[in-house]
């Protein structure tokens, strides 16, 4: 195995950069469009349950066949993995942050209105700051599940790890296949890890 | 009674069914509360006390009747502006745990962008007249403090923004005997010195009737009877109002005998 890194470094470490550029691009879209769901549904509670219904719906199709129901609008690449992922992740961060926010305890809700705080105030300066780590916990899941279909990502062209594991397939090569599956794993970890890391960061 | 004064509170008719098929929680109570008067709501667990004082602020609505805050419709004005008004001390404590005591008593008029230092100074000043020292419990979060001593801090807040109207819900609820006289006695000094209208609930007779210059005693939703503690003792106006005093003069005959031994 190290031979092969030694012998061709750039099979090993163009996917693993690809597969971080994927994984970050889609982690700041799907956090981003999340949070305005979120605020959304806080808004308007019967949106919230829609959304969650609609997007556990995507999330039950395999991706395979969403990368292929995507290709007609957005064509073989990045860009339909991308949009593929971040809907996958809708899934995992709306589902985390709405429990979450809702599990806050009533009775300090209800004292943040009886005080006279408005939606917005309650959810931004209650309810986020007492959910953190749930909100937390949905984005760590999100980017652990991202790094993992991603890879499947390959079989339309969007590059990263999972080149290797279909190279090694197709090839029928063990060494391409072992360095797919131990180098998205080793991601994995490492951005559960990350995460944490700020996660503390912020609540310090 | 002095026609001069202004209505605070007026209940017209109000009711409250949680669902179609419930039992209403309030059945159409009425009642005018005069400003500056100082109002206790008595009657047993589930009676509805909560959720009247809860429509009182919007934070229910009424299935029925309308309820007037200084002759205006409340179901006209925006909730939030409703309990901008009113003080609100609520039953179950409802700290934000996550801020200080200062924090806590300081959010909704920073928020509504006073100034900073005045804010910061009224907050000491009520801290030391709810009687907790604000050089030791202003930069404490509320797990650090005792029931009573959050019960105070609610009360604090809930005095913060100087409103004219003040609801409390079992506010000594956590408050052990001898510190209760004490800040009974001191919310009836707020009471004299603001002349704020005070809504207090509670479920103790004897508190109900030392501080309620009149007395809704409620049961099963319904308001049975709204007097002066002196008129509700002298006639009874239902079988329970009877119950409920005789139950009282039964304890204290029990300490006359312990004194007379
Ligand atoms: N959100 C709600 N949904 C359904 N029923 C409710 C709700 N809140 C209160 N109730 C019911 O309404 C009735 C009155 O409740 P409320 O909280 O006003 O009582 P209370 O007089 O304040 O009692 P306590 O002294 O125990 O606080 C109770 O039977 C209660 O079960
Ligand atoms: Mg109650």
């Amino acid at each position: 195995m190290i031979d092969f890194l030694l012998s061709h470094p750039e099979k090993i470490v163009s996917p693993l950069l690809n597969h971080i550029y994927m994984t970050a691009v889609t982690l700041v879209i799907s956090v981003l469009l999340a949070s305005l769901l979120t605020v959304l549904a806080a808004v308007i509670p019967v949106l919230g349950n829609i959304l969650t219904a609609f997007f556990s719906v995507v999330y039950s199709i395999p991706s395979l066949a969403l990368f292929a129901l995507q290709i007609p609008l957005t064509g073989l690449g990045r860009t339909t993995a991308v949009t593929v992922l971040c809907a996958y992740n809708q899934y995992l961060l709306l589902g985390n942050f709405l429990a979450g926010l809702n599990e806050v305890d009533p009775g300090v809700r209800e004292a943040a209105k009886g005080i006279g705080m408005t939606v917005m105030q309650e959810l931004f300066l209650v309810q986020v700051p007492l959910a953190k780590k749930a909100l937390f916990a949905g984005i760590r899941l999100a980017v652990v599940s991202t790094i993992g279909i991603g890879t499947i990502a390959a079989a339309i062209n969007a590059g990263g790890l999972g080149v290797l594991l279909f190279d090694g397939l197709r090839t029928m090569n063990t060494v391409k296949i072992l360095w797919g599956s131990l180098l998205s794993a080793i991601l994995a970890v490492s951005a559960n890890g990350i995460l944490k890391w700020a996660e503390k960061g912020v609540s310090g | 009674m002095n026609n001069r004064r202004m209505i605070a509170i007026e209940y017209e008719q109000v009711s409250k069914q949680f669902s179609k098929n419930a039992k209403p929680s309030v059945d159409r109570v009425s009642a005018q509360i005069e400003e500056g008067e100082f109002i206790t709501i008595l009657g047993s667990s589930g009676c509805g006390k909560t959720t009247l004082l809860k429509m009182t602020n919007r934070l229910l609505d009424p299935s029925g009747g309308r309820i007037i805050l200084f002759g205006q419709d409340i179901s006209t004005v925006d909730p939030v502006t409703v309990r901008r008004r009113m003080g609100y001390v609520i039953q179950q404590i409802g700290l934000l745990p996550h801020m200080t005591v200062e924090e806590n008593i300081t959010i909704l008029p920073k928020l509504m962008k006073q100034d900073r230092e005045t804010v910061r100074s009224r907050a000491r000043q009520l801290l030391s007249m709810v009687q907790l020292d604000p050089d030791t419990y202003a930069a404490r979060y509320p797990s650090e403090l005792s029931g009573g001593q959050q019960q105070r801090v609610g009360l604090a807040r809930a005095l913060m923004p100087d409103p004219k109207i003040m609801l409390l819900d079992e506010p000594f609820g956590a408050i052990d005997a001898i510190t209760r006289i004490s800040l009974q006695n001191e919310l009836l000094r707020i009471h004299r010195e603001t002349k704020k209208t005070f809504l207090l609930v509670t479920h103790d007779i004897n508190e109900a009737m030392k501080l309620g210059m009149r007395v809704m005693i409620m049961d099963k939703g319904r308001l049975l009877q709204f007097d002066t503690p002196h008129n509700i003792i002298r006639h009874p106006a239902d079988p329970f109002v009877e119950a409920l005093i005789r139950s009282a003069y039964e304890q204290q005959s029990f300490w006359e005998g312990v004194q007379d031994d």
